[in-house]
């Protein structure tokens, strides 16, 4: 199995870098640019098949260290 | 009096830290490895700036979880004396000692520059000497200095007068230009609910010797090195 996850800046934390690269694409002319939030992803190898197990475990590890909870929110999928 | 100077792998201000101490103020001062699992006999505990575990993930998201920081936790229950600076503030907002939490500088910058630091309150160890009105001039050098705190945490933060130290100008104004990473309400240094457990942005231990531009952050040790002998004193 594994885990696909996806940690992103919390609308209320600035989010500089997203403001930046925002910029970079009105700056080359794409058009219809909105607000561009920078996250991170990760991919984690799971032994087992328990899939159920495996949510558990991710999604306490996202709480406690793979995203600060006061500046990111997370979501992740098992596949 | 015994301070312990924390060293994770990539920690780089611990010998400053340890410098000061031991140097300028004449005290003993031991370096306290991650991998530790206890501060020997320290008074009071160090998280020196850096950049932990290459700030991998987020700044101090691993360091936190080194079980010489399980040593720091059980520490500052008890209500020893933490004080965690640039990186080291980090690793406290990380491990939930301190309130809040340290993102990207707004202006995409690394900044590297003396600041003016207004003390906003002297009931605390860390600045119960610092004279009313003195502003302390003392470096940043920091990517992620940019103190985030959600609004309810920052009414508090406020109101119990847990806002340590501010960013200002030469006249002691917080003003925008003032503030060099975009904190909230230009929010340098906070510290915990109990008073115990503080950190902030700039470098003290930068700022310790007249031959180096400023003293001025001599000032939060030596405020320090009071609280301990008071408390030394109490339990006499």
């Amino acid at each position: 199995m594994k885990a696909k996850i996806i940690i992103t800046p919390k609308k209320a934390v600035v989010d500089p870098q997203g403001k930046t690269v925002q910029g970079a694409l009105e700056h080359m002319g794409y058009s219809g640019i909105g607000a561009v939030h920078v996250g991170k992803y990760l991919e984690i190898e799971l032994a087992g098949a328990d899939k159920e197990a495996a949510r558990k475990q991710i999604n306490d590890a996202c709480h406690k260290i793979l995203s600060n909870p006061v500046i990111e929110d997370y979501h992740f999928e098992i596949e | 009096m015994n301070f312990a100077v924390l060293q994770f792998p990539a920690s780089n201000c611990d010998q400053d830290a340890v410098h000061v101490l031991k140097n300028v103020l004449g005290h003993s001062a031991n370096l306290a490895w991650h991998k530790d699992t206890t501060l020997g006999n320290a008074d009071a505990v160090i998280v020196p700036g850096g950049f932990s575990y290459g700030d991998y993930l987020r700044t101090g998201a691993i360091a936190r979880f080194s079980p010489i920081m399980q040593a720091v936790k059980e520490f500052a229950d008890l209500g020893g004396p933490v004080l965690g600076i640039c990186n080291g503030f980090q690793i406290l907002t990380e491990a939930g000692l301190l309130p809040g939490a340290l993102v990207r500088n707004r202006s995409l910058q690394f900044r590297c520059e003396n600041v003016f630091l207004k003390t906003e309150s002297n009931s605390t160890p860390f600045t119960q000497t610092i004279p009313d009105g003195k502003l302390l001039r003392v470096p940043i050098a920091h990517g992620e200095g940019c103190y985030f705190a959600e609004p309810e945490t920052l009414a508090k933060l406020n109101s119990n007068g847990q806002v340590l130290w501010r960013y200002v100008d030469a006249q002691g104004n917080a003003t925008e230009i003032a503030n060099p990473n975009g904190s909230l309400e230009n929010i340098a240094g906070v510290c915990n609910a109990a008073r115990n457990v503080a950190g902030l942005m700039p470098h003290p231990e930068r700022a310790s010797e007249g031959l180096l531009g400023s003293a001025d952050g001599r000032l939060i040790f030596e405020s320090l090195v009071k609280w301990i002998e008071q408390r030394h004193a109490k339990a006499a």
